[in-house]
C-alpha cells in the first residue's frame, strides 16, 4: 500500500511517519512543499492521501481528485457513510484521508486510527511545548518584577520575591500576574 | 436557546459581519457569544461544519449547494437562512496581460476587456500553450462568475483555457511565478497582488453581475433546525453589524478589528479600501471607487432569495456536465431559506420582500418592490450581457447560455 502524508509541518509529517512505519507492507512519502505537489502524488499514485486540516491545499488537492484524469483511480474523501465515528476522530484530532476506490474498509479503518493516535500525540507534544514556554515566561517576567522592586525601593531579593508573593496572596492571584502588572505600571511611568 | 456559537470562517474581507456582530455586542445583545473559528481551506471549515465542530460557517454559496446535493462527497443537507454579502471579488491579472486587455487606471467594460481576452486565450489554445486562470474553489462564485464571463466573451473554459484552484493566500505568488496568467478571488487578495507588484486589477465581479451572491451563512439543515431560537437571534446580530458595518463613520475601527491577528491577520489599509468599495488598480495609481464592489446590507442584500441558489444549480449543470434534473432542482432551490430569514425579522423595521424568488438580472434602474414588511426599492442587478435568469424556467434559460 502506498501512502502519501501531505503536511507542510515536517516534525509532524516524520511523527506519523514513524509511526506508520510499524504496518506492513507500506511505502511512505512524505510531502512537505507546495511546489509541484500535485505533479508529485500523480508520480507516487498513492493509495492513501492523509493531509492535514490545517494545509491550505486541501482544496486545491480535493479538486485535483474530483478532476484529474491523470491518476487511473479515483480518490474520494474517506466518507463511508458507515466509519461516521472514525472520520469523526480524524477531523477532531486534525487529520482529512482521502482514499482510492476500493481499498478494503478495514485496512482503512487501521490505517486511519493510527494516524489519528499519531496526531493527537503530536498535538499533545505541542501543547506541552507551549505550556513550557509559558512557564520560562513566567519565571522572566517575576525576575524582572523582583529586580524592579530591588532597584526602586532598595530591596534585598529574598525581600522583592517575599513583597510579591504577599501581594499576590493578599489580591488571591497569580505572583506572575502580579509581577506582570508591576512590569507594565513601571514602563507605563516610563521608567523601563 | 444555545447561547453561544461556533462559527467557521476563511480570513477574507467578507468574513466581516459575524466578526463585526462579536466584537461590537450585537450579538450580546441577543444573547449570544460567537466563537469564530478560522481555517485556511474550504474544505476544512466544512468538515468542521459537517462534523459538528461549528454550528454555523462563512461559506462559498455553490459550496453550500454542492454539500446538499452529493457533489463529491456523500450528501449533507445544509441550509442558507442568510446572505453575508453580494460581490467584493476582483479578476487581477498578469501586469503585461492587463496591460494589453484593459484600460489603464479604472476598471474597463467586461465585455470589452473579454473580447480583447479572446484574441489571445484563443491564439495561445492554438499554439497548445493555453491560458491558466486561477478561482479559489470548484464550487465557488469566483469559479461561476469567470467561467460566465469567458463563455459569454467567446472562450471555452476547460477548452480553449484552463480553470484550476488556487488557495487565496497563494494567488499573488501564482501570479508571480506565471503558474496563472489571471485569478478570481476576494479581498484582500487582489490588493495584495497589486501592492506586490504581481498583479492589476481588471474587473470587479460586480461588474459581471451588479448584484451576485457571494458568502452565505450555512448551516446543517438538522442543526438550524433545532437551534432556531439562537439562529433567528444571530440573524438579528447580523443584520446590525451589516448597518454598522456598511457606515463610513465605522470604517477605519472596522477595518482596524478585521486586519487583527486573529481574524484577517491582513493589512488595515488594504482592508479599508474594499469596505469603502475602493480599490488600488494597480501600483503608482490612485484609488478608483467602485460603487457596490462590496453589498453586505442595503436592499436587503441578506435576504436569501431562492433565484439566486437555482441560478447556481443551472451553472453547475453547465460546467459539471451533468443533465438538468428537476428533482436536484427542487434540491438545490430548497437551501436557501427565506422563511428563516423572515421569521427572524418579522415585527422589526427590517424591510421584508413578499416573494421568495425573483427575476434575476432584470433591472437597470430602481424598482420598489412589493414588501411583507418595510418599504425597499431594488436597483441595477443586471448580468454584463443583458441577459435575464427567470428562475420559472432552468431548462430554458440553460439553452440560452453559450
Amino acid at each position: 500500500m502506498r501512502i502519501a502524508i501531505v503536511d507542510e509541518s515536517p516534525a509532524r509529517a516524520s511523527v506519523i511517519q514513524e509511526g506508520l512505519a510499524e504496518l506492513d507492507d507500506c511505502e511512505i512519502f512524505v510531502l512537505s512543499g507546495r511546489d509541484r505537489l500535485l505533479a508529485q502524488i500523480g508520480e507516487i499514485a498513492p493509495d492513501i492521501v492523509l493531509m492535514d486540516l490545517g494545509n491550505p491545499s486541501r482544496d486545491v488537492l480535493e479538486e485535483y481528485f474530483a478532476v484529474s484524469r491523470v491518476l487511473d483511480r479515483p480518490i474520494a474523501m474517506f466518507v463511508d457513510e458507515s466509519d461516521e465515528e472514525s472520520i469523526a476522530a480524524s477531523v477532531e484530532a486534525g487529520v482529512s484521508a482521502y482514499v482510492v476506490d476500493g481499498l478494503a474498509a478495514s485496512r482503512i479503518r487501521s490505517l486511519l486510527d493510527l494516524a489519528v493516535r499519531r496526531f493527537r500525540a503530536f498535538a499533545r507534544l505541542q501543547a506541552d511545548l507551549a505550556e513550557a514556554r509559558g512557564r520560562l515566561a513566567e519565571r522572566e517576567a517575576v525576575d524582572k518584577a523582583k529586580r524592579i522592586l530591588m532597584d526602586s525601593r532598595g530591596l534585598p531579593e529574598p525581600e522583592a520575591y517575599a513583597e510579591l508573593r504577599r501581594t499576590a496572596m493578599n489580591q488571591g492571584r497569580r505572583i506572575a500576574d502580579i509581577a506582570e502588572a508591576l512590569i507594565t505600571a513601571h514602563e507605563l511611568m516610563g521608567r523601563t | 436557546m444555545k447561547t453561544e456559537m461556533n462559527i467557521g470562517f476563511l480570513p477574507l474581507v467578507d468574513a466581516c459581519l459575524p466578526i463585526l456582530a462579536q466584537e461590537h455586542g450585537f450579538a450580546e445583545e441577543q444573547g449570544l457569544t460567537l466563537r469564530l473559528v478560522k481555517d485556511v481551506s474550504w474544505a476544512t471549515v466544512l468538515d468542521r461544519l459537517l462534523y459538528g465542530h461549528s454550528d454555523a460557517a462563512h461559506l462559498v454559496a455553490p459550496l453550500a449547494i454542492a454539500t446538499t446535493l452529493g457533489r463529491g462527497r456523500p450528501a449533507q443537507p445544509l441550509s442558507v437562512p442568510f446572505v453575508l454579502g453580494l460581490n467584493g471579488n476582483a479578476i487581477t491579472m498578469r501586469p503585461e496581460l492587463a496591460a494589453r486587455v484593459s484600460p489603464a487606471g479604472r476598471l474597463g467594460d467586461p465585455a470589452i476587456v473579454g473580447a480583447a481576452l479572446a484574441e489571445i486565450a484563443l491564439a495561445r489554445a492554438a499554439a497548445g500553450n493555453p491560458m491558466r486562470f486561477g478561482v479559489v474553489h470548484r464550487y465557488s462564485s469566483h469559479n461561476y462568475m469567470m467561467r460566465y464571463w469567458l463563455a459569454a466573451c467567446g472562450i471555452r473554459p476547460d477548452k480553449d483555457v484552463e480553470i484550476a484552484t488556487v488557495p487565496p493566500p497563494f494567488c499573488a505568488d501564482a501570479l508571480a511565478a506565471g503558474e496563472v496568467d489571471a485569478i478570481c478571488v476576494g479581498e484582500p487578495w487582489n490588493s495584495v497582488a497589486v501592492e506586490r507588484g504581481a498583479g492589476v486589477i481588471v474587473l470587479a465581479t460586480a461588474q459581471l453581475w451588479r448584484r451576485g451572491v457571494e458568502k452565505v451563512l450555512a448551516f446543517r439543515e438538522s442543526v438550524m433546525e433545532q437551534q432556531r431560537g439562537s439562529v433567528e437571534a444571530l440573524i438579528l446580530a447580523l443584520r446590525k453589524a451589516g448597518a454598522h458595518f456598511v457606515d463610513p463613520d465605522n470604517w477605519e475601527a472596522n477595518a482596524a478589528i478585521l486586519a487583527r491577528k486573529e481574524y484577517l491577520d491582513g493589512d488595515a489599509r488594504l482592508i479599508k479600501r474594499a469596505i469603502s468599495d475602493r480599490l488600488l488598480l494597480a501600483q503608482g495609481q490612485e484609488t478608483v471607487h467602485f460603487p457596490d464592489f462590496m453589498f453586505q446590507y442595503r436592499e436587503a442584500a441578506n435576504f436569501p432569495w431562492v433565484s439566486q441558489a437555482q441560478w447556481f444549480y443551472t451553472q453547475m449543470v453547465r460546467w459539471d456536465g451533468l443533465e438538468f434534473d428537476p428533482a436536484e432542482a427542487q434540491k438545490a432551490a430548497q437551501v436557501f431559506r427565506p422563511d428563516v430569514y423572515r421569521s427572524a425579522l418579522a415585527g422589526t423595521g427590517e424591510p421584508l420582500p413578499g416573494a421568495s424568488s425573483k427575476v434575476e438580472g432584470s433591472l437597470s434602474g430602481p424598482l420598489a418592490v412589493s414588501m411583507q414588511q418595510g418599504d425597499m426599492v431594488m436597483t441595477n442587478n443586471r448580468f454584463f450581457d443583458g441577459l435575464v435568469f427567470d428562475p420559472e424556467d432552468l431548462p430554458g434559460y440553460l439553452a440560452k447560455l453559450p
